[in-house]
């Protein structure tokens, strides 16, 4: 296989576009706060696409249709409660946070219960949840890159796609990112929509080809999926390519409770009832994961800082639910056309594993009846791609260097430091971060980006969203409550993640099933618990209860710790910014800043 | 440098403030969390129902590939109208009784 000369030129533009932008704003970005919150001067429209931008990861590009194409309707899942996560933010924690006028989670932690201690806690979650959210998109620059590059290593595309962000980071910030992710959100709606539609209109639309995957009563073998498959093809007229005996056949895969849910239960061999069961559970767990975890991801928070007014960050709100809502119809439909017309991506035989690369290969086939629309349309797609992770990955990178920089040298090691010091750090913790990144990214090929990303859904979910949600609703919380609520959260779903993916890194046929073999005893451990097993794959739903109740337990024994001002402080929440009460309180808190 | 509005400052406004805006957002949120759990569970006891063809796609699948996400816009405009209009109430309720005066700093 060659370098296919569209593929690399469309990739290269984007690459370079971002570069571009980034140093032509890079000189535009002058003090500090321009660095950390982009002087909190962006209109709605600039600020919704950014944020858009910025929350459709690798996962939302190549992610979901990988992931439809494997496991069917589940996966659904996904993109639906990654936009509802959205209104829950929007509910209940936007407009006070907003109120609140902390820069960052920490900054807000350490404002609600004035205490400096909280604030190192809370940094520590934006680390451990930035990296576990940026393996999955490095994952996605390895794979992007070895398809643009046949034979090229997956480290080496980590390697390099990290080494440029983080150069674009480190002499950007955010004033920069802000424009870039607004134009990436175009790129990438442009990048899915676009191809899908060419790919529809030729091949047949979205519910013809899903028609053609027939539920059957009779148990899936070989035969009677070429059966099924010919009748199917004199009905719907779509010529479906017979699927590889790995592929989960049709009526699994179009029902309910396919094979990522009962993943589990199959490998301990229970009855199909028990398996319906278990399915259940984890498809609630996956759901209370991704809608709470939403509200706790760094990088997505800080963006409401940057609306003018409170009124602005609603309407800000309404334009991402719209433009999220909007894209996320469009990745199933490369998992279902995939399904049926490029089969051969299941067995993995092309060179990368899976079917992650199903959105950057699918168009490749219209090459067969228009010459080299499909390289054009793959190269979109792979340029959308290079948006996808490159814009997250940077939102990320600004969020956790924010963290380093402004919290950690800024406040707690250096609260003497000049602004030019501070901006020096900026760059240092930048090429720092980026650097931990590339390697955590290097080990996790074998692991689905979609997965990844849950996982780091599932963290927040039990650690920030309890805090936030609590903090802004219940007066009585203490930071002790509080502090031990996120914590024990936080790190129980950190450590359940962690054993479900160095298990199934042990699985893998690879160099990493070498390296992580001493983890194969986990593998039989889980077949004889499964529901254990869900559980750790899936934390979400013991998690979150347990963080809200620690919090109020503690909270409850330790009320006499209440902060003296709370009254104040719940007003500066909820009360109408019109009524100026955050001028008040700043006057009276003007010490301690 | 307004000087306190007791009327702000009570403790009666600030329950009423977080009463009204934790009603409304529960009200949307119970809206979205009914069709959002209630899925799942009509998978569960009423597949066939559920797996019914309409223009190729199964019934479940239109409904969450597809038909979920305009009803979150639906709740989040609902929403997003009704408290800025809270908002607005609030702002006058408050002027209003403290005659206005020093309100609009900032």
């Amino acid at each position: 296989m060659q370098i296919d000369p569209y593929i690399l030129t469309f990739s290269a533009i984007t690459v370079f576009v971002t570069i571009f932008m980034g140093f032509w704003s890079a000189k535009k970005s002058k003090t500090a706060s321009d660095f950390f919150v982009a002087g909190r001067s962006v209109s709605v429209g600039w600020n919704a696409s950014a944020i858009s931008g910025e929350y459709l990861s690798a996962a939302s590009f190549m992610g979901i249709a990988g992931m439809v194409m494997s496991s069917g309707y589940d996966a659904l899942w996904y993109p639906v409660c990654y936009a509802c996560g959205y209104l829950f933010l929007l509910l209940f924690i936007a407009g006070p946070l907003r109120r609140f006028g902390a820069y960052t989670i920490p900054d807000f932690a350490e404002g609600r219960y004035d205490s400096p201690l909280f604030r190192k806690i809370a940094v520590c979650f934006v680390l451990f949840i930035g990296f576990f959210y940026t393996m999955p998109q490095m994952k996605g620059a390895g794979v992007t890159l070895a398809y643009i590059f046949p034979g090229l290593p997956y480290w080496a595309g980590v390697v390099l796609v990290g080494a440029v962000i983080t150069l674009n980071v480190a002499l950007g910030g955010m004033k920069g990112i802000t424009l870039v992710q607004a134009f990436q959100y175009w790129a990438k709606m442009f990048a899915i929509s676009v191809p899908i539609f060419v790919l529809m209109a030729v091949y047949g639309h979205y519910g013809k080809q899903l028609e053609a995957n027939v539920v059957s009563a009779q148990p899936p073998s070989l035969q009677s999926q070429v059966e099924v498959a010919n009748t199917v093809a004199a009905a719907s007229e779509i010529q479906r390519r017979e699927l590889p005996p790995k592929a989960p056949s049709d009526s699994v895969w179009i029902s309910p409770f396919g094979p990522l849910t009962t993943k589990a239960a199959k490998a301990a061999n229970l009855s199909p009832e028990e398996t319906k069961a278990y399915s259940l559970l984890y498809t609630y767990s996956l759901i209370i994961a991704l809608v709470c975890g939403t509200a706790g991801l760094p990088h997505i928070l800080v963006r409401f800082y940057t609306n003018p007014d409170g009124v602005a960050a609603k309407r800000t709100t309404m334009w991402v639910m719209i433009l999220i809502g909007i894209f996320y119809v469009f990745p199933p439909v490369f998992g279902v056309i995939g399904r049926n017309l490029m089969p051969e991506l299941y067995t993995g035989l092309s060179g990368i594993k899976g079917t992650d690369q199903v959105v950057l290969k699918l168009p490749t086939l219209l090459n067969e009846k228009y010459g080299v629309l499909g390289s054009i349309l793959s190269g979109v797609t792979c340029a959308g791609a290079f948006a996808a992770f490159m814009s997250t990955f940077s939102g990320l990178l600004v969020s956790m260097t924010g963290a380093l920089a402004h919290d950690v040298y800024g406040r707690m090691l250096r609260p003497k430091s000049t602004p030019e010091e501070r901006m020096r750090m900026f760059k240092i913790a930048a090429v720092l971060i980026g650097g931990v990144a590339v390697v955590l990214g290097s080990f996790v090929e074998p692991l689905e980006i979609n997965f990844m990303v849950g996982q780091a859904f599932a963290i927040a979910a039990a650690s920030y969203f309890p805090l936030l949600f609590m903090s802004v609703w219940w007066r009585g919380m203490t930071m002790l409550g509080a502090a031990v609520g996120m914590l024990t959260g936080g790190l129980c779903a950190l450590t359940a993640a962690t054993l479900t993916n160095v298990s199934n890194l042990a699985l893998d046929k690879g160099p990493m099933g070498k390296i992580f073999s001493g983890f194969s005893p986990l593998n039989e451990f889980w077949a004889q618990h499964p529901l254990l097993r869900i559980l750790c794959e899936q934390p979400a739903i013991w998690a979150v209860p347990l963080s809200i109740t620690l919090m109020i337990v503690i909270s409850k024994l330790t009320s006499r710790r209440v902060p003296d001002d709370i009254r104040m402080k719940m007003l500066v929440l909820h009360a109408p910014e019109k009524l100026g009460l955050k001028q008040e309180y700043i006057q009276e808190h003007q010490p301690g800043h | 440098m307004s000087s306190p509005k007791p009327d702000m400052h009570s403790e009666a406004f600030l329950h009423s403030l977080m009463r009204k805006q934790l009603r409304l957002s529960i009200s949307c949120a119970a809206a979205f969390l009914i069709v959002l759990l209630g899925l799942p569970l009509a998978n569960y006891f009423l597949p066939e129902l559920m797996s019914k063809r309409i223009f190729g796609f199964t019934l479940t699948w239109f409904f969450l590939g597809i038909g979920f996400f305009p009803a979150v816009w639906c709740i989040s405009f609902y929403f997003i109208r009704r408290s800025i209009a809270l908002e607005r109430e609030e702002v006058e309720e408050v002027v209003g009784r403290g005659k206005g005066e020093g309100e609009k700093k900032g």
